[in-house]
């Protein structure tokens, strides 16, 4: 039994706002609830964008995607900024000490001269990659509809600058930072023919105009096969290769990805719970990027680590795409 | 190998500027369309100086510290009814026009800034906008939950999105926000980097916020100075874009002067608004409207505009305008919300004659003369029990959306009127200030949604004014908007502290 | 000349950065308000990392400078070892 204090004349008038009391009742709420739902202005806005006169400001009609409610794409982990911050927070403060002790330790003057190679050849590269998922993420914050996704995606987009921030420092950690790591990993992605096909596609992405076909094709296709071959299979290899340092290196990295996986996921299975036009448009967006991604990966997958890599990737895409019911 | 140290501009330059690449299979205009329409020449990106060097890492890391803090006054104040220390019930109507009206903007901002931070060609300007974006969702976020609890037990803060897309003054602050996000994105960070996040939002935040503190709320001055931490940050972007863009090339002074002129009297209007609430609003008082004018536009404007002088930028346009309406523009405003309290959101009241006091003693030129009589004119008539409406609907500034009550400046007893005619149609203006804006952009502000023209088009419900509010607004009429005196806030109020 | 200046929230770190900066810019104009402490300068104000170190008697990073900032004028430069604000420079 629970017993309350009644101060009869303390009692409040009504126990949240009244948008979140139409959706939810008039219960108290979360504090996810009250920063999130009906927050972007919905009508009567005052003027045409200069640079893109054929939609208001905020505007459904920026993807092809269809929703009766925008705001049925709740974040599973109920990140509002506050909650985002401390969680990130803890997460850098353990990849600080990690990092802090590699250095200390010297780990990476036992690393061998191959696996060192191969950081630089096939890790430090992706700070590029990830560049571009913050941009495509930031596409989303700024032309989506509804705080529910554009402030997820905005937590992604930063999550990604600051996941490329970690790769860069990887790079220092290998060239006692001097920067070189940096400029061979980027002659690399310039120039190496290993990553010139996920280099047109990163290119690519940055010109796709449809901001849910790009949801489509950054954090669902590239990031499942990308966060296979590397957190999965690479991190493997450099366990049983001499290499399992550096998974103190990749740590936040790996939690960062099982924490948004269960995001995209859940927008993904809601968008194409919604119609069957939304199914068919995700599932023809997600064919799409997963033929141009495989093609773009292979040489880069085989390289780094047999010929079976790329299968195994592809294959847990469609698990994925299964449970979203997109297949 | 001994690593060797790294300073924090080359870490930052490591870990950041070098993330971008020359694109080879797509046109990289493509990636980045809208840099060249509005004739801003940038001819090296790389020359943009990272006001401050804050890596993801660092970034999450003080701001979880800023937030654990803050939540823990937030939950305190909940627990221990913090709502019961505010100096008087008249106080939370600040609140109210803080919520509704401000709180959106900061969610504009959010969106403005993940624009830019999308669009520009630059990666170290790119970062720093996407920082302020999400900047900008912590401010709106923080002042929900800030507000969350005085929303459970004073009226008016309870519908603040919906009204913010459709009350007739909140018009007046969306437009605003709405014209910058509108606009090509330097201008947007002229707009709002520049001209309102560096020349006048101090005024909006600092002496605001300080009055929330003399007035006993807890939450909101501690939500207000946590999001000012950041909006050092913010202010320092808009001077490093505004000396950016005038080193970049001679061509972009003049347009970056007529932005400078365009936004400081934007901002000036949607200010009076704040004046509004400084001088009427904060029963215990900090500093007027004038002094806070004085010591953070006049002063530290003044500044500023010497150290840009170099660059061939003057004091924005009409800023002498501002010298003398910042003796009026408070007694105005209220006066104007006064006359339309039935139609308001929150509660109107004549200042006590403590108040009066301080308002004739901080405005000695001005108040007795024209402002104070007006009071005691409405208190007598109040008396006898003849509390005046005005039962019209305003005509409202075809730019800022301000009712027409703002007067000439040399002649506080003649309301300003301007007027352009544009494809045959006529329209109307609060100020010279305003009726420029329009005339340069008139194919813009021709599309403006102004809440009393929709409302006499029908197009807001109706047919009576009570019918808008009720239903289009969605407010508690009889319990959101009229005087204070009388109201359930007030009643309530009377109860917590045992006053019959 | 013109003056710079900055603001911290009235609480217990920023009486010991306040002390720091009042030894190293020994014109400045400290004024204290409601919940806030208003620090202003002819022409240059420096925060310096030592200083702040030795009034606290710990490490200091000068970004955690931000955690009490409310507000500032000037041109910011901001390195490991100080942030400044200055006109003119
Ligand atoms: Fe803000
Ligand atoms: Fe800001
Ligand atoms: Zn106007």
């Amino acid at each position: 039994m629970t017993i309350e204090i009644k101060t009869s004349t303390l009692e409040p008038v009504r126990q949240t706002y009244a948008n979140i009391a139409r959706r939810f009742g008039d219960k108290p709420a979360t504090r996810y609830q009250e920063a999130t739902y009906d927050v972007q202005a919905e009508t009567n806005f005052h003027y045409r964008p200069l640079w893109q006169p054929q939609h208001e400001l905020n505007d459904k009609g920026r993807t092809a995607i269809q929703m009766e409610d925008w705001y049925a794409f709740r974040d599973p982990r109920q990140y509002y900024y506050g909650a985002y911050v401390g969680q990130r927070a803890r997460m850098q403060e353990n990849a600080e000490n990690n990092y802090a002790f590699f250095e200390k330790r010297n780990l990476a003057d036992r690393l061998g001269d191959g696996i060192r190679a191969g950081l630089i050849r096939f890790l430090v590269p992706l700070r590029h990659v990830e560049h571009a998922a913050n941009l495509n993420n930031m596409y989303g914050t700024a032309y989506g509809y509804g705080t529910a996704i554009t402030q997820a995606m905005l937590y992604d987009g930063m999550d990604r600058l600051g996941i490329a921030q970690y790769f860069s420092r990887i790079g220092l950690i290998l060239d006692g930072n001097s920067g070189e790591a940096l400029i061979e990993a980027k002659r690399a992605w310039m120039e190496d023919p290993l990553w010139q096909g996920l280099r047109a596609l990163c290119e690519e992405t940055l010109v796709t105009r449809d901001w849910f076909e790009l949801f489509v094709a950054q954090d669902l296709v590239l990031d499942s096969l990308i966060g296979q071959l590397v957190y999965d299979q690479y991190d493997a290899w450099l366990a049983d290769n001499g290499g399992q340092d550096v998974a103190m290196l990749t740590e936040f990295m790996q939690e960062w990805r099982k924490d948004r996986t269960r995001w995209v996921d859940a927008v993904l299975k809601t968008a194409a719970a919604e119609s069957d036009d939304n199914r068919a448009l995700l599932r023809d967006w997600a064919a799409k990027w997963r033929g141009k991604a495989a093609e773009a990966l292979s040489p880069l997958a085989r390289e780094m680590l047999g010929e079976e890599a790329l299968e195994q990737a592809l294959a847990e895409l469609e698990k994925r795409m299964a449970k979203a019911g997109i297949n | 190998m001994a690593a060797k140290k790294l300073n924090i501009k080359d870490k930052y330059r490591l870990l950041t500027r070098d993330l971008d690449w020359e694109f080879s299979y797509q046109d990289r205009k493509e990636a980045f369309p809208y840099e060249e329409f509005e004739g801003i020449k940038i001819t090296d990106w790389s020359k943009w100086e990272d006001p401050f060097r804050l890596t993801m890492d660092a970034y999450w890391k003080y701001q979880a510290e800023k937030e654990k803090k803050l939540y823990a006054i937030f939950d305190a104040f909940a627990q221990n009814n913090g709502h019961l220390n505010i100096s008087d019930p008249r106080y939370a109507n600040a609140l109210k026009i803080f919520l509704t009206g401000v709180s959106p903007l900061e969610y504009q901002a959010f969106q403005g800034f993940a624009h830019t931070g999308r669009q520009f060609g630059g990666v170290g300007a790119r970062i720093a906008c996407q920082m302020q974006s999400i900047d900008e969702l912590r401010h709106v976020q923080t002042q929900i939950h800030a507000m969350s609890h005085y929303n459970k037990f004073f009226d008016g803060f309870q519908d603040w999105s919906h009204m913010h897309d459709r009350v007739w003054y909140l018009s007046v602050p969306k437009s605003f926000f709405d014209d910058a996000r509108s606009a090509g994105p330097f201008e947007y960070l002229v707009a709002i980097s520049f001209s309102f996040e560096y020349v006048l939002t101090n005024l909006l935040f600092v002496p605001f916020m300080s009055g929330a503190a003399y007035n006993g709320d807890m939450a909101t001055v501690t939500f207000g100075f946590s999001a000012q931490s950041d909006e050092a940050r913010h202010m320092t972007l808009g001077l490093e874009v505004i000396k950016f863009l005038l080193e970049q090339h001679e061509d972009n002074v003049p347009i970056v002067q007529k932005w400078i002129d365009k936004w400081f009297w934007r901002g000036t209007r949607l200010l009076s608004i704040v004046a509004m609430m400084m001088d009427y609003m904060l029963p215990n008082k900090v500093m007027s409207w004038k002094e806070a004018w004085e010591v953070y536009f006049e002063e530290a404007g003044g500044s500023l505009f010497k150290d840009l002088a170099r660059y061939g930028i003057r004091m924005p346009k009409y800023a002498e305008t501002t010298e003398k309406e910042k003796e009026h523009v408070s007694h105005q405003a209220w006066w104007i919300f006064y006359n339309y309290g039935q139609a308001a959101g929150f509660h109107t009241w004549i200042p006590t004659d403590k108040e009066l006091d301080w308002l004739s003693e901080k405005y000695p030129e001005t108040f007795d003369k024209y402002y104070r009589p007006r009071w005691e004119l409405a208190r007598q008539m109040e008396a006898e029990g003849k509390r005046f409406y005005n039962p019209g609907l305003p005509q409202l500034c075809n730019c800022c959306q301000i009712p027409m009550g703002f007067t000439e400046m040399d002649d506080p007893t003649q309301i300003a009127y301007r007027q352009t005619v544009y494809n045959g149609e006529r329209y109307h203006f609060c100020s010279d200030g305003c009726h420029d804006i329009f005339v340069d952009e008139p194919e813009k502000y021709v599309q403006s949604w102004l809440p009393v023209h929709q409302i006499f088009q029908g197009n807001c419900g109706g047919p009576g004014v009570e019918d808008v509010l009720r239903d289009y607004y969605r407010m508690n009429v009889g319990a959101d908007n009229l005087d204070i005196k009388g109201s359930p806030d007030e009643q309530r109020w009377n109860a917590w502290k045992g006053v019959a | 000349m013109s003056k710079v200046y900055l603001a911290l929230q009235d609480n217990d770190l920023s009486r010991y950065i306040v002390e720091a900066i009042e030894e190293d810019n020994p014109s400045v104009t400290v004024n204290y308000q409601p919940a806030m402490i208003r620090i202003e300068n002819e022409g240059r104000l420096v925060v310096r990392r030592e200083t702040v170190e030795e009034k606290l008697g710990r490490d200091w990073d000068v970004q955690e400078l931000h955690l009490n900032l409310i507000t500032l004028g000037g041109n910011v430069d901001e390195d490991d070892d100080e942030l400044s604000l200055s006109w003119n420079r």
